[in-house]
C-alpha cells in the first residue's frame, strides 16, 4: 500500500513537472522570442487554454503527498519555509500576468505583463531546480523531525548551497528545452523556426544538465534522461517537432523520478543524523486515509484524463504569429 | 507579537483574501451559465453579449482565486506543520478529495468554455460553463468540510499510540452538521457578493448600453434573494453553533449569566459589554434555541465547566470582536438587501432610479464583501483558544522551529504582492466594464488558428 502511494505521490510530482514545466518554458521563452507584441501575443496563447488545468497538478501533487505522507508534507514545507513562500509568490504573479495579458488595453501594459510573465516564470523554474536539489540532498532535520535555526536563514540556507544552483541550472535547461519544442509544435512561422533552432541547442545542453543530475543523484534513470534529451535535440533538428517533444517529456519524467527515488525508501534525507530521516514507513498516514485516497484516485483520475486529453484535442491547431489582417 | 500570534495573523491575512474572490467565482460561474441558458432559450442578443462580460469577469477572477488559493493548499504545512501532522490523515484526504474531483474540473472547463466558442457544439458549450458552477459549489463544501471538522470535529478516533486523529469515515466528516448549516449560509452570502458586483457595474454603465439595465436588475434581485437566504439559514447556523460552541454565541451576545428568555442587544457599551445596552427582549433564546422561554448558557457557567472538564486555564475569546463582528456581518448584509430591494422598488415598469442612488450604488459591493469577511472573524476567532474544538488548542498546531523573522518576511511579502493583485484587478474590472458591450468576444485573435498539429 505504501509504496502504491509513493508512486502515485511521484506520478503526481512527475506530471506536474512535464506539463506545468512546458508552459514555465514557454513563460521564459515567449517573452523573449516573440519578436514584436503580435508574436508575444501568440506565444501566450500556445498555452493560454493549458497553464491552469496544468497548475492543478500542482495541487494534486501536494495535496496527495499531504494525504498520504503527512509528516513528509509537514517537514517538507515548513522546512523550506522561505524558499516556499518566495515561490507561492511568483506563481501567484505568474498566473495573474498570464491571465491578465490579454484582457487589459495598450501595449504598454501587455509589454509589462510579458516581463511579469518571464520574470515570474524564470523565478519558479531556478528555485523548483534548487528544491528539487534539496529533496535529494536532505534537510537538517532534528530528533523531532524538524529544522531549527535563526531567522530567515534556518530555512533559506538550504537552497544557497552549489548543489542546488547545480539544480537550479538543470531545472532551467530543461523547462526552455520543454518550452521550445512545445512552442515549434503550436505556433507557427518566425516564431516557430526560432523555437526550433532554440531547441536544437538546448538539447544538447540539457543533456549536460541531465548527466550532472545523475552524478547528483547517482541515478541510472538520470543518465537515459540525458541521452533522451540528447536525442530531443536531434529530432528538432530534423524537423520532428511532435517527437521532439515527447522524447523531452520523456526526459523530464526521467530526471523527476530518478530525483524522489535517490535515496531509496528514505523520503527526506536528515543530514544532522540519518536516524532522524523521514521514511516512507514513518511519514505515512494510516491504512485507512490510504484505502480512502486509493479509491478517490481510482474512481476520480481516469475523469480528469479523460477531460484533459479531451481540452488538448479541442485546441490542437496551430496559433497563427503572423499578422493576420481582419 | 509573537511567532505564534504573527502565523494566525498571516492565515487570517491570506485567507480573508483567497476568501473576496471565491464568492464572486462562485456567483459569476453561476451567473455565466444562467445567461448562457437565458440566451440559449430567447435568442436575445443582450444575453449573449451580458454572458460574455460575465464570463470575462469571471476568468479575471478566477485566476486570482486560484494563485491564492495554491498559497492556502501551502499554508498547512508552511505554518501549521504540528497540525498538519496531527490531522493529516482528516486534512490531507480532504484536499487531496476536493483538488482531484474539482479543481481539475473547474480549471479545464473553465479554459474549454473560455477559449471554446466557436469550437464546441452549442449545447456542449453551455454544459461546460453548467459544469464550472457545479464545481465550484463541490470545492466550497468540500472545504468547508474541513473547516466544520474545525468547529465540531467529527468522524475520528485518537489513536492512543501517535496521538493523531485518524479519519473513520468520509462520508461522515462531509455531513458534519455544521457544514450542512454552513454552506448554504455560505453559498448565500457568495449570492449577495457576484450580486452587488453586478448591480455596481449595471449601473454604472447604464448610459452606456440598455442592456446594462438586465444586469443591473439581475444582480439586484440575486443580492435581494441572497440577503434572504443568508438570514434564513444564518438563524438555522446560529441554533447548530449553539449546540456546539455554546461559548461562540455567549460570547456574540456578551451574555455573562445564564439567562431564560434571554433578549438580543442590537447595541452596547461598556467595558467588558455590556454596561449599556440597547435589547430586543426574547430574541436570543429565538435565535439560539428556537423557543422565546428558552434558557441559554452564559460565558461564566461555560468557563467553569470547560476548566472542570479540560483543565485549568481560560477558554473564553475576545468577548468585543465576537460581539462586533456578528453584529456587524449582519447589519453589512441586511443594509446591502435592503439598498437592493429599494433599487428593485424605484426602477420598477422601466422607471429610472434617482440620480443620487444611481450615484452611490457602485460602492454596494463593499456590503457583502464586508458581512462575509466579519462572518469568518467572527467565526475563527470566537473559536479561540481551539483549532479543533474541544481536542487540540491553536497554540500547539504552530510548525516548530519557525522563526518570527520567517513569518514576518512571509507576512510583508503576501502583503505587497496581494495588494498589488487587488489594484491591479480593480483597474481590469473597471477596463473590462468601459469596453462595449456588443463587441465583447472572449478571444478575438482565435480566428487566425491553422491547421491541427495534433
Ligand atoms: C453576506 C454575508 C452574510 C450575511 C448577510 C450573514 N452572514 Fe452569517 N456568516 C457569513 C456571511 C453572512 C459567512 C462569512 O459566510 C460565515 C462565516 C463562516 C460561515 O460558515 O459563514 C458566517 C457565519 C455565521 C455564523 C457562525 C458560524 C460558525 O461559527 O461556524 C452564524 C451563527 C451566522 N453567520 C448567523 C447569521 C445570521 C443570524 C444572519 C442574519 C441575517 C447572518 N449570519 C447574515
Ligand atoms: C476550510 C477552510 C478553513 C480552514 C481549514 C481554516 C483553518 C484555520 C487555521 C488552521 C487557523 C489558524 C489557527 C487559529 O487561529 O485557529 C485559522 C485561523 C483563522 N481563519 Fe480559518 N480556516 C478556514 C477558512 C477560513 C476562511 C474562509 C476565513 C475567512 C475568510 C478564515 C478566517 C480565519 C481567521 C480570521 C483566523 C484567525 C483567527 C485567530 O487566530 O484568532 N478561515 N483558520
Ligand atoms: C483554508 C483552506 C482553503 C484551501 C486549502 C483552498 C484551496 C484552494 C485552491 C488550491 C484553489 C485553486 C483551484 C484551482 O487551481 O483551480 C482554490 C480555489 C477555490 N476555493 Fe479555496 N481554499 C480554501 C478556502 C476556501 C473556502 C473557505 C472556500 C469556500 C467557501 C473555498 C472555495 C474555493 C472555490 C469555489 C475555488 C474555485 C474558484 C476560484 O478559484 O476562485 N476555498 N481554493
Amino acid at each position: 500500500m505504501i509504496t502504491l502511494w509513493f508512486s502515485v505521490v511521484v506520478l503526481a510530482w512527475v506530471l506536474f513537472f512535464v506539463l506545468e514545466g512546458f508552459d514555465f518554458g514557454v513563460g521564459v521563452l515567449g517573452p523573449l522570442l516573440g519578436r514584436d507584441d503580435h508574436e508575444r501575443g501568440a506565444a501566450v496563447r500556445t498555452i493560454g487554454p493549458f497553464w491552469d488545468g496544468n497548475e492543478v497538478w500542482l495541487v494534486a501533487a501536494i495535496g496527495v503527498t499531504f494525504a498520504a505522507f503527512p509528516a513528509w508534507y509537514g517537514a517538507l514545507l515548513s522546512g523550506l519555509y522561505v524558499p516556499m513562500v518566495v515561490l507561492l509568490l511568483l506563481l501567484a504573479v505568474r498566473g495573474v500576468a498570464l491571465e491578465f495579458r490579454g484582457k487589459g488595453d495598450g501595449e504598454r501594459y501587455r509589454r509589462r505583463a510579458d516581463v511579469a510573465l518571464a520574470a515570474s516564470s524564470l523565478g519558479i523554474v531556478l528555485l523548483w531546480g534548487a528544491l528539487l536539489a534539496v529533496f535529494v540532498r536532505g534537510l537538517a532535520l532534528g530528533a523531532d523531525g524538524q529544522v531549527t535555526g535563526a531567522g530567515l536563514a534556518r530555512s533559506l540556507d538550504p537552497v544557497l548551497t552549489g548543489e542546488a544552483l547545480l539544480g537550479a541550472l538543470g531545472a532551467l535547461l530543461a523547462a526552455l528545452l520543454l518550452g521550445a519544442t512545445f512552442l515549434s509544435l503550436r505556433t507557427s512561422g518566425p516564431l516557430r523556426r526560432r523555437a526550433r533552432m532554440l531547441a536544437r541547442w538546448l538539447g544538447t545542453g540539457g543533456a549536460v544538465a541531465l548527466l550532472l543530475t545523475g552524478v547528483l543523484t547517482s541515478s541510472p534513470l538520470a543518465l537515459v534522461a540525458a541521452v533522451l534529451s540528447f536525442a530531443a535535440g536531434l529530432l528538432a533538428r530534423a524537423g520532428r517537432e511532435a517527437l521532439a517533444f515527447a522524447t523531452t517529456a520523456l526526459a523530464v519524467a526521467g530526471a523527476v523520478v530518478a530525483v524522489f527515488t535517490a535515496r531509496g525508501a528514505v523520503v527526506l534525507h536528515s543530514t544532522v543524523d540519518p536516524a532522524f530521516s523521514l521514511t516512507r514507513a514513518s511519514a505515512a498516514a494510516t491504512p485507512q486515509a490510504l484505502e480512502l485516497i486509493t479509491w478517490a484516485g481510482v474512481l476520480i483520475l481516469p475523469g480528469v484524463l479523460a477531460y484533459q486529453a479531451f481540452s488538448y484535442w479541442v485546441f490542437r491547431r496551430r496559433v497563427a504569429s503572423e499578422r493576420v489582417p481582419s | 507579537m509573537d511567532v505564534l500570534d504573527l502565523t494566525r495573523l498571516q492565515f487570517a491575512v491570506v485567507t480573508i483574501y483567497h476568501y473576496f474572490f471565491v464568492p464572486l467565482s462562485i456567483s459569476l460561474a453561476a451567473s455565466a451559465a444562467g445567461l448562457q441558458i437565458a440566451w440559449l432559450r430567447t435568442r436575445r442578443a443582450e444575453y449573449l453579449h451580458l454572458t460574455k462580460f460575465v464570463g470575462k469577469l469571471l476568468i479575471v477572477t478566477f485566476a486570482v482565486g486560484v494563485v491564492t488559493g495554491l498559497v492556502q493548499e501551502f499554508q498547512f504545512g508552511l505554518g501549521w506543520s504540528a497540525f498538519a501532522n496531527f490531522y493529516g490523515d482528516v486534512f490531507g484526504p480532504t484536499l487531496a478529495i476536493e483538488g482531484m474531483l474539482a479543481f481539475f474540473l473547474e480549471a479545464t472547463f473553465l479554459a474549454l468554455w473560455y477559449f471554446g466558442w466557436d469550437r464546441l457544439p452549442r449545447l456542449v458549450h453551455t454544459a461546460c460553463i453548467v459544469i464550472v458552477a457545479a464545481g465550484t459549489l463541490l470545492s466550497a463544501f468540500i472545504i468547508l468540510a474541513a473547516n466544520s471538522f474545525m468547529q465540531n470535529p467529527v468522524a475520528y478516533a485518537l489513536d492512543p499510540a501517535t496521538g493523531r486523529a485518524r479519519l473513520t469515515s468520509f462520508t461522515e466528516l462531509m455531513l458534519n452538521k455544521v457544514n450542512l448549516a454552513a454552506f448554504p449560509h455560505t453559498m448565500a452570502g457568495a449570492l449577495m457578493v457576484g450580486g452587488a458586483l453586478l448591480l455596481a457595474l449595471g449601473v454604472w454603465r447604464l448610459a452606456a448600453d440598455p442592456a446594462y439595465r438586465i444586469l443591473a436588475r439581475l444582480g439586484a434581485w440575486l443580492t435581494l434573494a441572497g440577503g434572504g437566504f443568508t438570514a434564513l439559514t444564518g438563524d438555522h447556523l446560529g441554533k447548530v453553533i449553539t449546540e456546539v460552541q455554546p461559548m461562540k454565541m455567549a460570547a456574540a451576545e456578551a451574555l455573562y449569566e445564564t439567562t431564560s428568555g434571554a433578549p438580543f442587544a442590537v447595541f452596547a457599551t461598556g467595558k467588558p459589554l455590556p454596561e449599556f445596552a440597547l435589547e430586543i427582549p426574547w430574541l436570543l433564546s429565538i435565535l439560539a434555541k428556537g423557543d422565546p422561554g428558552a434558557t441559554v448558557q452564559g460565558i461564566d457557567d461555560l468557563q467553569a465547566q470547560y476548566a472542570a472538564e479540560f483543565g485549568p486555564g481560560s477558554y473564553v475569546p475576545m468577548i468585543p470582536v465576537a460581539f462586533w463582528t456578528f453584529r456587524l456581518m449582519i447589519g453589512a448584509g441586511m443594509l446591502a438587501m435592503a439598498v437592493a430591494a429599494f433599487y428593485l422598488w424605484r426602477t420598477r415598469k422601466a422607471r429610472q432610479a434617482p440620480h443620487w442612488l444611481t450615484r452611490w450604488l457602485p460602492l454596494i459591493p463593499l456590503l457583502p464583501a464586508a458581512a462575509n469577511t466579519f462572518g469568518w472573524i467572527f467565526t475563527e476567532t470566537a473559536r479561540q483558544p481551539w483549532i479543533a474544538f474541544g481536542i487540540s488548542k491553536t497554540a500547539d498546531g504552530i510548525s516548530p522551529g519557525l522563526t518570527s523573522t520567517e513569518v514576518l518576511f512571509s507576512l510583508a511579502g503576501f502583503t505587497l504582492v496581494y495588494g498589488v493583485l487587488a489594484v491591479v484587478w480593480l483597474r481590469l474590472v473597471r477596463h473590462l466594464a468601459r469596453q462595449p458591450l456588443a463587441a465583447s468576444s472572449p478571444s478575438p485573435a482565435d480566428k487566425s488558428d491553422l491547421a491541427p498539429v495534433y
